[in-house]
């Protein structure tokens, strides 16, 4: 570490360093880190990495809410008076010295009783006496040593529910069963005949029999709810021939038992439910670190300062009626619609639109829920309540209240309807064959060919074979919900794109200026000018600005939309903007430009860089071979022009669409049968994704929020969504094949079962050859088509 | 060779055995975070020789 380093948070302390200890810390805040935990003999905390700590953020009685006993009550899991716990998000966990310093919180406050970090999931969960401490003192500490924990609407909510392990304890109890009872089956495999096992295969095959109840009855009961379901629905899914299957297997073998005529079939039906429930675990992936069910809440404030008779309350957000007069600090987003009444409002509206520029409003103008103050305090009347808000209202919407999987038919179901009906056919036509020919053994064929048609390698190779592209996603940094949204993506045709964030990104434009120098002075006055006007690209340039504003009013000032900005200060007029109202003719009209001039002299123009994503231009042309292609953006047509010369001639454009209208817009495609896959970023395409039958959205950082969605897709690789269509669809390709071969192994053991040789023997080399070498082929092809790609 | 009766309940009851604890294990939320606990398992040692440090 060189020694202009903060000690703490590792950041160049500049030149003036604040010195303690004879050591250089970059501010404060990270200096009073340092004391609090040497003062409490935690100091080895530096010693864990050359750089630990983040640096602090500033409190001034942000968390004052917590005193509100309605709102702890709701942070809190577990309360009984004395001790309660509490679980945080705390997004600036990243290294081991956090879990360090933060499970050692009983030291700085003695009220805590334990902390403990997980730390894939970055959260910490805290018991503390109730008596000692409070909430907002732990909270306090903890933005004080700079782990701020994210407290959201979210949290206000009951506590969710936690992820089932029932496919876990189905699939141990089935594993269990299958390694037993393969080990009790041997001896008779290859033993028919001896004295030995004469006497034991009795002991044997009621062990196996009563090791196989949990398995039918418990590991594969939801095979037989599906199947039951999928019947009721006049729907035969791939869950029917399964559990048609397995319940012809448990019955036989148990007759067989029971009569004392054979051993049964019990190593191959519990063997059968093993690999599928194998499949459906692995089909299964969860990132830790990401969640797909986002809404506003997670973005929302959880409470908010009311004023009433002069006096600030923190107040729940739910609790805020019509009519309240709310305090919005800097930096707070406001939660809900409401009207500005006092202060100056720039308000920061990225979480909504993906616009990064503020905007200025006025008092007395409307400000709508979601967007973030940025300069100050401000006071406003509240207009509607937090569900009835513009941009809440969205998720009323029904779209956010069903689950998409339902009205899917998947691949493997599709081809399943047709399996069964011909399995069917077989078993019955052959149970009449055998029937006359040697009625003895008609029973055995029957239940032979139901048995060895039971689609095993059929019903795994889909699970592989997504469960693995999902990893391989995932490795590339592109993360899906889950294995049907693969699916989804493999049949999409029509591909839509947010403008703002999505294909630009949210970094502010880069802006040159060209022409005549300008002096100090004409920059200030410029910078003046542009202050009043809520144009973004006003906004852009005021930003950009270095030199203050003037102090003193301008004399005149007029907004021409669209045009322009006329002012007047002293003596200078000045002009500014488009190049027909400043009196000048455009050379390249792809760019976009402010023209200046002052007293009538053209000056120069400020060149504003379109920031569209790297490669832009080239994913659309490769993606316009294959797919329709549409922007939608809730922005003006102001770069209509310029997008519909980069972009490839079929892209379609619409533009000034509201959240409901990006909804209700992907809504008619599909009524009109096309499958879409939406691609954004901010609040406002929430309901669009939601809508459409795949919704990624684009996130410069997947560690903060997106709005819910079927897949992340980190910015910067954007230039990669053709190869991820590309092989989503190879995928289903390569699933196809593998249904070929998995019906030649039917086939093949249809041979047996029709000639009466099915035995128990063949039928347990049969059901696991087929099954494993169906995943080794997908797993192989999917990895082979990925590295190929 | 009635031994057999023996050693195969005895095998079936360890397997079961087993089969429990692993169980109770998934229940208790050990598979659920498996980085967390390895680091935690070092720094209670440092924790302690710290501390030893100063008193010698």
């Amino acid at each position: 570490m060189s020694s202009n380093n903060c000690y703490h948070c590792g950041l160049d302390c500049g030149k003036n360093p604040v010195k303690f200890n004879d050591k250089c810390f970059c501010c404060n805040g990270c200096k009073t880190v340092y004391e609090i935990l040497n003062a409490n003999e935690l100091g080895c905390y530096y010693d864990l990495e050359a750089n630990p700590g983040t640096i602090p953020s500033e409190i001034k009685g942000k968390y004052a809410y917590l005193e509100n006993e309605e709102i702890v009550s709701n942070l809190l899991e577990f309360n009984d008076g004395e001790i309660a716990v509490v679980e945080f998000y705390v997004p600036s966990i990243h290294c081991s010295s956090c879990i360090w310093v933060l499970e050692n919180l009983s030291k700085l406050n003695h009220g805590v009783i334990t902390s403990l970090v997980n730390f894939p999931k970055k959260t910490v969960r805290i018991t503390y006496k109730i008596k000692a401490t409070n909430l907002k003192e732990i909270v306090e500490l903890m933005t004080s040593i700079a782990y701020e924990p994210y407290i959201s609407l979210n949290d206000a909510d009951a506590k969710k529910n936690k992820v089932s392990k029932t496919l876990i304890y189905q699939l141990v109890i089935a594993a269990f069963a299958f390694g037993n009872i393969m080990m009790l089956s041997f001896p008779e495999y290859f033993q028919l005949d001896g004295f030995w096992i004469n006497k034991y295969k009795i002991v044997f095959r009621w062990l196996m029999f009563f090791m196989s109840i949990p398995v039918v009855f418990y590991s594969a009961k939801d095979y037989f709810i599906s199947a039951y379901k999928g019947l009721r629905h006049k729907m035969l899914n791939i869950d029917v021939p399964v559990a048609l299957g397995v319940s012809v297997l448990f019955i036989r073998s148990s007759t067989e038992v029971f009569l004392n005529i054979g051993a049964g079939f019990f190593d191959s039906l519990t063997g059968l439910i093993f690999f599928l429930l194998l499949g459906k675990f692995f089909q299964q992936k969860t990132y830790n670190f990401l969640s797909f069910e986002r809404d506003y809440k997670s973005y929302f404030p959880i409470a908010v300062t009311k004023i009433s008779n002069n006096k600030e309350e923190a107040i729940p957000v739910k609790n805020v009626c019509e009519g309240d007069r709310l305090l919005i600090r800097n930096e707070e987003l406001i939660p809900v619609d409401g009207i500005l009444i006092n202060g100056e409002a720039l308000i920061d509206y990225s979480f909504v639109t993906g616009e990064s520029v503020p905007v200025v409003k006025k008092s007395g103008d409307k400000l709508f829920a979601g967007g973030k103050q940025t300069a100050g305090a401000i006071e406003i009347d509240v207009i509607n309540t937090i569900e009835q808000s513009y941009l809440t209202q969205l998720w009323s919407n029904a779209v956010f209240n069903k689950t998409k999987e339902k009205n899917i038919k998947n691949i493997t179901d599709t081809i399943s309807k047709y399996f069964t009906i011909v399995i069917l056919i077989i078993a019955f036509i052959a149970g009449i064959y055998w029937y006359f020919k040697n009625p003895n053994i008609a029973f055995n064929i029957v239940t032979a060919v139901l048995i060895i048609a039971c689609p095993c390698a059929l019903a795994l190779s889909a699970p592989f074979a997504f469960g693995n592209m999902l990893r391989i996603f995932g490795y590339q940094k592109f993360y899906l919900k889950n294995t049907e949204t693969i699916e989804n993506m493999a049949k999409v045709d029509t591909l839509i794109f947010d403008k703002t964030g999505t294909i630009t990104s949210n970094n502010t434009s880069k802006i040159k200026y060209e022409g005549i120098p300008l002096s100090s002075d004409e920059l200030q006055l410029i910078k003046t000018v542009i202050r009043a006007s809520n144009h973004p690209l006003s906004r852009a340039l005021y930003k950009f600005i270095e030199e203050p504003c003037l102090t003193k009013k301008l004399d005149y000032f007029e907004e021409i939309l669209g045009k322009g900005i006329k002012a007047k200060y002293k003596n200078n007029k000045v002009k500014l903007g488009a190049a027909s109202f400043v009196g000048v003719s455009q050379k390249n009209i792809n760019e976009t430009v402010i023209y200046i001039s002052i007293n009538k002299e053209l000056k120069g123009k400020f060149s504003f860089s379109n920031n569209y994503r790297k490669d832009t231009q080239k994913v659309f042309n490769e993606l316009s071979k294959k797919y329709k292609l549409i922007i939608l953006s809730g922005d003006n047509e102001g770069e209509k022009e310029f997008l519909s010369k980069m972009l490839p001639k079929e892209t379609l454009f619409k533009f000034n669409q509201k959240p409901e209208d990006k909804l209700n817009f992907i809504k008619k495609l599909q009524q009109k049968g096309a499958h879409v896959l939406m691609l954004g970023d901010g609040l406002n395409d929430a309901g669009a994704l939601a809508q459409s039958n795949v919704g990624i959205a684009i996130s410069e950082n997947i560690n903060v929020f997106s709005p819910a969605c079927d897949g992340i897709l980190e910015a910067n690789l954007f230039n990669k969504i053709p190869k991820f269509l590309t092989l989503a669809s190879k995928t289903v390709t390569i699933i196809k094949i593998s249904f070929i071969f998995s019906f030649l192994y039917n086939t093949i053991g249809m041979y047996f079962a029709l000639t009466g040789q099915l035995t128990p023997v063949v039928a347990a080399i049969l059901m696991p050859a087929s099954s494993i070498s169906i995943v080794i082929f997908v797993t192989i092809l999917t990895n082979w088509i990925s590295k190929k790609n | 060779m009635e031994v057999v009766y023996i050693t195969i309940g005895v095998s079936v009851i360890v397997a079961i055995f087993f089969l429990i604890i692993f169980i109770k294990a998934i229940k208790s939320g050990q598979y659920e975070d498996t980085y967390t606990p390895s680091v935690r398992m070092l720094f209670d040692d440092e924790l302690v020789s710290d501390k030893n440090k100063e008193h010698n």
